[in-house]
């Protein structure tokens, strides 16, 4: 068995320092009919709660961890550490479905 | 995240009630012919010839008409879609009306150039399905030569191409044994979902069940196997597994629930709750050529037949997985117990699940097999020797 040279994936571990973005296969969409946003998957359909969509909504490619962290924790009046901390571990459950790239 | 209405959901995850008046998927067969004889094929017996089958403008309004509806994903499968030379103008107009689509295909029909101008055009996903890892028996099993390496070949084209693969793996007891090689052909090819799933017993799978059915250690080592992977694999693949109902004591609930979330278009334009559906008599199937698909959706016969709970009889009427599993699936209570009202014999409060697993253990324990009975157009042939 032989696959292209380089194609196997390795497991990303998400850090304050990642930069995280969704690929071009996965899509955030708010669906007009249902009032309600879905991440649309291979073979699958995600229904984000609200602090799920304000994360992915700041998954730009570009943007931290830690500055996507800073930013919530600016607009919800919450401890950073905590933040940083929970937004740490949403994001690592979506790297690992797939979700996001990081 | 809760994740709702998969294409296959065999998962206890509660489907989302807004969605239950639209579908999340729809599963468009656009033909029926296909390169490859697979004895478990999901395809009916009497299959659909292709002079029957949709136009591309038909299928190019069935996608239009999905999406105003407010399906979120079609699943292109057939048949082998690919044979069908048009598949680039339904992709394209899928893509542009909003749709995620995914192509389920054998990929043996496949050049690198369509595929390319196909991702070009929109399409979002690949599920390859494999046979074997080894190349006689995905011979045998397929009654198709050289399988094996040209679905090396297209996989490796579709990561070449940045697109995202799904490895479809049917497990049976003809590779069940393997399952370790197939999980590693898939984690080398690059694939970042597999989807290990057992046969489940329909059409040409049943026609042909004492020839694939498994055991029940079989299947216990499969799902060992794969729960150490799952661990192993984290971030790098992401399983699917589904487990064939005879040895369960619960029922799958089948398609998320009749009427709920999914729906099914035939070759020729036939509007279905389920792909075996045609097997319940006293149905009535309506044909986009007649009717709009919202309008069949939402009042079509065969949608409201079994659509929620009050078509139930005991023991599923007062039990409280009613709304977890929906009795399980229709056609297998249908062709067990010959009512499609009565629980799936998969349940274990069916008065006929005894019946139903051990029809399993017997068949899985003969030592020799029957040979298959290839699937090819014309119906079921009793195979030569």
């Amino acid at each position: 068995m032989e696959a292209g040279a380089g194609a196997q994936r390795t497991r990303i571990m998400v850090v304050p320092e990642s930069k995280p973005g969704l690929p071009p296969h996965i899509k955030l969409r708010h669906d007009a009919g249902r009032g309600r946003w879905h991440v649309l998957a291979p073979e699958r359909v995600f229904e984000p709660d609200p602090i799920a969509i304000e994360i992915l909504k700041r998954c730009d490619g570009v943007t931290t961890v830690a500055q996507i962290a800073a930013d919530l924790a600016k607009e919800y009046n919450a401890p950073l550490q905590e933040i940083l901390t929970d937004t740490i571990s949403m994001l690592q459950e979506l790297s690992d479905k797939g979700v996001i790239k990081a | 995240m809760n994740e709702i209405a998969p294409l296959e959901q065999f998962s206890e995850a509660p489907v989302v009630e807004a969605c239950a008046r639209a579908p999340v998927g729809l599963l468009a067969e656009l033909t029926h012919r296909c390169p490859l004889q697979c004895p478990y094929c999901s395809n009916p017996l009497e299959l659909e010839r292709v002079n029957q089958e949709l136009t591309t403008a038909e299928w190019q309004d069935v996608m239009r008409q999905a999406a105003e509806l407010g399906i979120l994903q079609i699943h292109l499968s057939g048949g082998e879609p690919t044979v069908r030379k048009d598949l680039e103008d339904i992709v394209e107009v899928a893509a542009k009306a909003g749709l995620y689509t995914n192509l389920i295909t054998a990929g043996v029909t496949l050049t690198r150039d369509r595929l390319k101008r196909l991702k070009e055009l929109g399409l979002d996903h690949v599920q390859l399905s494999i046979q074997d890892v080894d190349d006689a028996n995905a011979e045998k099993i397929s009654a198709y030569k050289g399988g094996l390496a040209k679905k090396r070949e297209v996989g490796k084209w579709v990561r070449e191409l940045d697109m995202p693969l799904t490895i479809n793996a049917p497990i049976h007891r003809h590779n069940i044994e393997n399952l370790p090689n197939i999980i590693n052909f898939a984690v080398e090819l690059g694939a970042g979902r597999i989807e290990v799933a057992n046969i489940q017993y329909y059409a040409w799978a049943l026609k042909n069940r004492a020839s694939l059915m498994p055991t029940r250690a079989q299947v216990l080592k499969s799902a060992e196997i794969v729960e150490e992977a799952k661990e192993r694999l984290k971030g790098i693949m992401v399983f699917d597994f589904v487990v064939p109902d005879y040895y369960a004591k619960t029922p799958k609930p089948c398609m998320g629930g009749w009427g709920r979330g999914v729906m099914n278009v035939t070759p020729q334009g036939k509007v279905l709750p389920c792909h075996a559906s045609e097997t319940i008599p006293g149905l009535i199937f309506d044909n986009v050529k007649d009717r709009r698909l919202a309008d069949i959706w939402l009042h079509g016969q065969a949608f409201e037949k079994y659509r929620g709970t009050s078509w139930m009889k005991e023991p599923c009427r007062s039990c409280p997985r009613r709304e977890i599993d929906f009795g399980g699936c229709r056609c297998q209570a249908m062709a067990f117990t010959g009512d499609a009202a009565n629980t799936d014999p998969a349940c274990h409060f069916s008065p006929h699940h005894a019946a139903f697993v051990a029809a399993a253990e017997t068949e899985s324990a003969e030592a020799a097999p029957p040979a298959f009975v290839y699937r090819r157009m014309g119906g079921p042939k009793t195979p030569s020797k």
